[in-house]
């Protein structure tokens, strides 16, 4: 039978056997990978022997540099089990960055291939045409011991798109449009492609990937085309074509016109149902305006700020917060001058962390505070106070919040080029 | 031994899309998880860690459990609750259920039909909720064999140290 995308993964690793929804197979896993805070209250330390080291990368990114004593000898453990197991893809503070990232930089993940890591936002892997979704940090334990997991064949809603991205059009605006339009996924794929496909580069495709998890899919997938495949030509030479089969079978076909989408922000709450143009909302004051995560942490992220930031100032009573994704971000963004261009204009650069996202540390709300995100999740109490308010919106519109003071539209903000 | 897959107790009802941020808060992150249970549902019923008792069941609506790959199941097993029942739960969080030994059944439309307090008996392998306040009985849809058998085994780390892929704790 004609395969889906994830269908088509799915039945690679697991023997190339047919497979339909429903079906659970047992696959092989090409790479998995730990974080920091996996090695607070696991039992990574009691491995006898991990299946192979070279199939295992160990990644610093949630509570880093440690904020508390805890953390810091959850960071003392995974340099002794990286260096017990002889792991080399060892990604420590300074040579770090957001898992997810890290596994984009590196290209890890490569179309076709089963990807695990514990952490929710995996599915960001299904940009370049991988099997990966959250696993939870027991199921990863085992498969460090055994090189295995089990996944369930999900039905996939495919979005069909067409038309022209706008320029000033992030792929958090498509996915919010998507979420808002057709609510929760639970259970199911989600699969992209169509014509207006490739008006959409891989920072976008790895944007909506990420947030795939936001409306409860299983896996979020992109087909392996040539936009995909020329990203990975250094770092992943051997990745191939992947697209699903003619005539597969869809619980849902939803087409998207692009040249209809424009910039948009999530209310308070959940994205599910619950996102709207931005004039619905635009002149809400913020408190803090935040540009980072795995979702929009990227290089063309922070570009994006810098560009709408340059020559403006950061509103008096709002604060603006930017965390590259990466070291490598953080690095390219510097030398590129859009470091300082944030910081002349009154942000705040961290390091690279997952920090704020998860209301951890490096920008935790207080009870009555609105933010404005670009960040993945707006759950009541996620970025700190369950009594703060957040809204989520691509890095142009936070960068213009941040100008404003309110939430505002950056297609108003004159002689900015989109 | 008592069998961990049939479960009795007094349910608890939460509503739709309860999410992992308001079980698991990211503050308690930080804590150990006898403290960090303490803190479950911050967000929306903070009370509630002082109020739930060991054998209790707790009832959820639609997409129970979206959001981060925290183990929530262990905070639930923390404060001795015996299982998890909701109309849909999010995947990645059943897994987490699963993997740490938390008996967890869907059951369509169950949020609605039973009130908090009443006393439920919750067959997790044959799929079966009974509501011993009003005597219904609510089909669910039974977990496949090879996950039931991972809770009853008390989830994948036992099963890790029996298998010697784990050095076990002393």
């Amino acid at each position: 039978m004609p395969d889906t995308l994830i269908a088509k993964v799915l039945r690679g690793a697991s023997g190339g056997g047919p497979v339909e929804p429903g079906d659970i197979v047992v696959c092989d896993v090409e790479m998995t990978v730990l974080l920091d805070l996996q090695f607070g209250h696991d039992r990574l330390g009691d491995v006898v022997a991990v299946h192979d080291p070279d199939k295992i990368a160990v990644v610093m990114d949630h509570a880093v540099p440690a904020p508390s004593i805890r953390d810091a000898e959850s960071g003392r453990r995974a340099r002794a089990f990286a260096a017990a197991h002889g792991i080399s893809r060892f990604f420590d503070i300074g040579n770090h960055g957001i898992v997810h990232q890290v596994i984009a930089e590196q290209g890890l993940a490569r179309p076709g291939t089963v990807l695990a890591c514990t952490d929710s936002h995996t599915c960001a892997a299904g940009a370049f045409g991988a099997a990966a979704r959250g696993l939870g940090p027991a199921e990863v334990l085992q498969i460090v011991c055994t090189g295995r997991t089990w996944h369930q064949v999900p039905p996939t809603y495919r979005y069909e798109l067409t038309g022209a991205k706008h320029p000033w059009v992030n792929g958090k605006d498509v996915f919010l449009h998507v979420a808002g339009a057709y609510g929760e996924a639970t259970g199911h794929a989600l699969e992209f492609g169509g014509p207006g496909l490739a008006t959409v580069p891989m920072s976008d495709r790895r944007t909506i990937a990420t947030q795939g998890a936001e409306v409860g899919a299983d896996f979020t997938i992109f087909p392996a085309d040539r936009i995909c495949l020329d990203h990975l030509s250094a770092t992943a030479p051997e990745a191939t074509p992947l697209e699903p089969d003619e005539g597969a079978a869809y619980a849902a076909v939803r087409t998207v016109d692009l040249d209809q989408v424009s910039p948009m922000v999530a209310l308070p709450g959940t994205v599910i149902g619950n996102a709207g143009p931005v004039g619905d909302v635009a002149g809400t004051k913020v408190d803090q305006a935040f540009i980072g995560s795995c979702a929009n942490g990227q290089l063309t992220d922070l570009e994006t700020a810098a560009r709408v930031l340059k020559g403006h100032r950061v509103a008096s009573g709002t604060r603006l917060i930017v965390t590259p994704a990466s070291q490598r971000i953080y690095a390219q963004a510097s030398r590129l001058g859009y470091l300082a261009d944030l910081v002349e204009a009154g942000a705040t650069v961290t390091n690279p962390t997952c920090g704020a996202c998860f209301g951890y540390h490096m920008g935790v709300l207080a009870a009555g505070e609105v933010c404005i995100t670009a960040s993945t999740r707006n759950f009541k109490g996620r970025m700190g106070s369950p009594d703060a308010e957040v809204y989520m919106a691509s890095p142009a519109t936070v960068a213009v919040s941040a100008i404003r003071g309110v939430i505002s539209d950056v297609r108003e903000l004159d002689g900015v080029p989109a | 031994m008592t069998d961990p897959l049939l479960v009795e107790g007094r349910a608890w009802v939460f509503g739709d899309e309860v999410n992992t941020d308001d079980m698991y808060p990211g503050f308690a992150m930080r804590l150990p998880v006898a403290e960090a249970a303490r803190h479950m549902f911050d967000a929306s019923r903070p009370d509630w860690p002082g109020l739930v008792e060991p054998g209790d069941i707790v009832v959820g609506g639609r997409n129970f459990g979206l959001g981060s790959s925290r183990p929530v199941a262990l905070l639930f097993r923390e404060l001795g609750v015996g299982a998890l029942v909701a109309e849909r739960f999010n995947t990645l969080f059943l897994r987490n259920c699963v993997n740490y030994g938390l008996p967890a059944l869907t059951v369509p439309g169950i949020a609605g039909a039973v009130r908090e307090g009443d006393r439920l008996r919750v067959d997790v392998r044959a799929g079966e909720l009974t509501d011993l306040a009003t005597g219904t009985t609510h089909a669910g849809t039974p977990l496949p064999d090879f996950l039931a058998d991972i809770i009853q085994a008390g989830g994948l780390i036992p099963r890790l140290e029996a298998s010697g892929h784990l050095r076990p704790t002393l």
